[in-house]
């Protein structure tokens, strides 16, 4: 079971490699989102931000941003791999399926730990300061985020059956889920409504333990719990629904 | 007690909401045979390649590979079969040689073993110095025989294959069916599914796969004398007219496939120049054979297969 794990997620570590415009994309994007956004609403942002300035608050947001681009992105995988024919050949073979999960899901949560990490290496840059604690504390966040989120990019890619779809879907769904989680905004100013919404978003939890993580507050117990649930939940379902026999 | 039958379909039907794909299929391959199922695109055969290598859940019946049910005990299933897809299922962006590991690897397979089988695999199929190919670059029939490669690497004692030449050019063609039969010398099972009349008569047996059921199975020898007798074939301006004045004059069925009839007939060295002196001017040309399995499909379902 282990071996097949291991060579579904190698596979896709270097397929990611192999398209050097995927590296950019993931990594590039959140960083121009950070720097533009960070730097355009700075000044008329006036919330109660740990760290200071908007860059600061902004910076967790930036981190669930790229695991979240990553993640979805590499799952698309999923989809290109039915097309090309290569995923029915991996389910006839003897296979648990939980490795098959398993196998999609640590390869691209993998591509997405990195890159985040890489990134996280760069906050004294960005004025955020970083220990070798906070960087091990926010490590681990990302790393529970990244399976968690890569776990639900499986889950609606296993669904669908275009790549179009799934571009659909990430907009209609995934990018208000960000938008949703305290990364562009704090809960306490919005509307009740918009805090409602914030409070049932999984990503709202992801995003608050890495900010408790990345500034050393204390509290980071729940919102990592609920964060490692998440993931547990997502796997559990991507499991099911490989199981889960076609029917024609 | 008899041997377990490497394959044993038993009343299997296949519904997609409303239409019937399999309905009622039923038929066994002993262990060692190179069997076919012959059918036109449409006919069910997919369905039962689906069904059989654990894809697909179907409406009822069994299937059973050496022994064991696909449904009860998919896992078990796929550790006895190897399944070659009408599409590749190789990853284009890894070399050829990465296919190979990560096959492997899917199937327990590592190290020395891994290694040596490799090495043989790849040079059963020629493929030796392509290994380092990315194998998205690699030609049709180049793709079919990683595939092929694949299948050595696990050595599975039944072997499906989806339309296994189709798509591939006519010396890659020979070279899949050459490979075919190397396997079936070592003692493997091949099913494969075909609508190729030559490929099919290669086959130690053949079921013909027509409307969702099992129309006539057995040798292709066998199948081509149920035809009884030879095979005219008539081409007319007028075929429809002829045909009721064919019938009606020597009281033998003729058949209409497009713009030609079709008549078995025994002694039909004899029929042909009594049926040209009896329609003098109506007839454009007559053809006159032995029967191929190319007869045998249209005796047994009425239709042509192109």
């Amino acid at each position: 079971m282990m071996l097949a794990v291991w060579s579904l997620t190698v596979r896709d570590i270097l397929r990611f490699v192999r398209q050097r415009s995927r590296i950019v994309g993931a990594l590039g994007s959140p960083i121009l989102f950070w720097f533009v956004i960070g730097s355009g609403l700075g000044r008329s942002f006036q919330g109660s931000t740990p760290g200071g300035g908007y860059l600061e608050y902004f910076f967790p947001g930036t981190l669930a941003l790229i695991i979240l681009f990553t993640a979805i992105f590499a799952e698309i995988s999923v989809i290109e791999d039915r097309q090309e024919g290569f995923l029915q050949g991996v389910l006839v073979a003897p296979v648990p399926r939980m490795a098959i999960v398993l196998g999609k899901v640590l390869g691209g949560a993998s591509l997405a730990f990195v890159q985040a990490c890489l990134f996280l290496l760069a906050a004294p840059l960005a004025h955020v300061p970083l220990t070798v604690a906070s960087f091990a504390s926010t490590a681990a966040v990302l790393a529970v985020l990244s399976v968690g989120l890569t776990g639900l990019g499986f889950l609606i890619a296993w669904s669908l059956d275009s790549t179009q779809g799934f571009h659909a879907i990430m907009n209609l769904f995934l990018v208000p889920m960000w938008l949703l989680s305290g990364a562009l905004f704090p809960a306490a100013g919005a509307a009740p409504w918009i805090r409602v919404l914030m409070r049932v978003n999984p990503l709202t939890y992801g995003v608050e333990a890495l900010r408790l993580a990345l500034y050393g507050h204390a509290g980071l117990a729940a919102p990592l719990a609920l964060t490692a649930a998440f993931a547990a939940i997502m796997l559990g379902a991507g499991a099911a629904i490989v199981r889960r026999p076609l029917k024609g | 007690m008899a041997a377990v039958a490497a394959l044993e379909v038993e009343a299997l039907r296949h519904l997609y909401g409303e239409r019937v794909a399999l309905d009622g299929v039923s038929f066994t391959v002993a262990p060692g045979e190179l069997f076919a199922l012959l059918g036109p695109n449409g006919g069910g055969k997919t369905t039962l390649f689906r069904i059989t290598s654990t894809l697909l859940t179907p409406t009822s019946g069994h299937v059973r590979v050496f022994g064991t049910d696909v449904v009860q005990d998919p896992h078990g299933a796929r550790r006895r079969l190897g399944v070659v897809f009408q599409s590749a299922a190789i990853d284009p962006r890894l070399t050829v040689g990465e296919n190979l590991r990560h096959h492997g690897h899917l199937f327990g397979l590592t190290g020395r073993v891994l290694a040596d089988r490799t090495r043989d695999a790849l040079e059963a199929v020629h493929l030796t110095d392509r290994v380092t190919d990315m194998a998205g670059t690699l030609s049709g029939g180049l793709q079919r025989r990683t595939e092929l490669a694949k299948t050595l690497l696990t050595r599975p004692e039944l072997l499906l294959l989806d339309e296994p030449t189709t798509g591939l050019d006519p010396s890659a063609r020979r070279d899949v069916r050459e490979q075919l039969l190397r396997f079936r010398a070592q003692g493997m099972t091949v099913v494969m599914t075909t609508h190729l009349m030559d490929e099919a008569a290669a086959c130690d047996r053949v079921a013909i796969l027509h409307k969702g059921r099992v129309v006539a199975q057995g040798p292709p020898s066998t199948l081509v004398e149920a035809v009884g007798g030879d095979v005219v074939v008539v081409t007319a301006k007028d075929p429809e007219v002829l045909a009721q004045k064919i019938e009606a004059r020597f009281g033998t069925r003729a058949d209409r496939l497009g713009d030609r009839l079709r008549i078995e007939k025994a002694r039909g060295h004899e029929f042909v120049p009594a049926l040209v002196e009896a329609f003098p001017g109506e007839i454009d040309s007559v053809t006159f054979g032995r029967p191929t399995l190319e007869d045998a499909f249209v005796h047994f379902t009425g239709e042509h297969l192109a």
